[in-house]
């Protein structure tokens, strides 16, 4: 960050009055109330051994750095380099993505979807935001999001436009809507011209909308 | 040629303790994934907003206080204790309970 004395850069003038008769006290810290709710909540179940604050560390950790949608891209781009694992993948899709090592809690009851030239699949979670944690990492915003939830099965081929994915008029639109029993992802069609990238350069090309449907991988076409 | 970067899967740390504390409490077997789902469902719903992190923590808290988990005097008062612990705390310190001067 670059030096660069702003107005309200501290401590380089001398003490004005407006320093005191402040109604708060100066050199105490706020806690937003969200965070007084998350805390006081946290504290209690800690007292009562229903959690650990280590072990809710970990878990963030995790999330937010070594589970995500980098996941899905390698599966992704096995499947698009092994036929075999390709027929797998759809017919189990938990057991096919274990075998890379891929699961756990928000990883079973996976079921994989696949795009081709006549059908476009787009995942959808109108209940409550249901997601393949260990595969996709943790929801974009806007899947969160009642208009996504609602608009993705009443309208579609709309909602893929907003994304920028605009599809032949031929090409059907499914979409599919997860539960906390059976949670969905897209198999994206291999970019054409890829053939001569290897497995690690096609995950590359994977991104996290083209697996929930939204997307497509990086040059891709419908 | 590489994938754009993934926008950070949460906007504040609070965030991510309540989904931590939600995993957790998946974990130590008070509710399972259906049933989370459902009430989270049931939450969403009602109050047609998006299930975000603030609905979660809304709906984690109205569970617990269903199977008398945690009552909710106790969380207000609990809640009351952080922010007399978080005022006599000197910024830029941790905020930690045994802060609080009216304990």
């Amino acid at each position: 960050m670059a030096h660069d004395p702003g107005p309200h850069e501290p401590h380089h003038h001398p003490h004005a009055d407006h320093d005191h008769g402040h109604d708060h006290p100066h050199h105490g810290s706020a806690l937003s109330p969200m965070e007084l709710r998350v805390r006081a909540l946290e504290s209690i179940l800690v007292e009562k051994g229903y959690v650990e604050p280590a072990a809710m560390d970990a878990l963030i950790e995790t999330y937010e750095t070594r589970i995500g949608p980098r996941n899905g891209a390698r599966v992704v781009a096995r499947a698009w380099v092994d036929p075999a694992y390709r027929e797998r993948l759809l017919a189990d899709g938990t057991a096919a993505i274990r075998e890379l090592g891929i699961g756990g809690r928000g990883g079973e009851h996976m079921v994989v979807v696949a795009n081709t030239p006549e059908e476009h699949n787009l995942v959808v979670c109108t209940l409550c935001s249901c997601y393949p944690w260990p595969v996709l990492g943790l929801p974009p915003v806007w899947y969160k999001s009642p208009p996504y939830r609602s608009r993705a099965v009443i309208d579609p081929r709309g909602v893929l436009e907003e994304f920028g994915v605009a599809l032949p008029a031929t090409t059907r639109i499914r979409v599919w809507d997860s539960t906390a029993e059976l949670r969905f992802m897209v198999l994206p069609m291999r970019p054409e011209g890829t053939e001569d990238l290897d497995e690690a350069a096609l995950a590359d090309l994977v991104t996290r909308d083209a697996m929930i449907g939204t997307g497509l991988p990086q040059g891709g076409r419908a | 040629m590489s994938a754009p970067p993934d926008p950070p899967v949460f906007a504040e740390p609070w965030e991510a303790q309540v989904f931590a504390m939600v995993v957790s409490l998946q974990d130590a077997g008070l509710f399972t994934p259906g049933e989370w789902a459902e009430a989270l469902g049931a939450a969403s719903r009602r109050g047609g907003g998006p299930t975000d992190y603030a609905l979660w923590l809304e709906t984690v808290e109205g569970l617990l206080a269903a199977r008398g988990v945690t009552a909710p005097g106790a969380l207000e008062a609990r809640r009351a204790a952080f922010a007399r612990a978080a005022a006599a705390t000197p910024h830029g310190e941790p905020i930690r309970l045994e802060n609080d001067p009216g304990a």
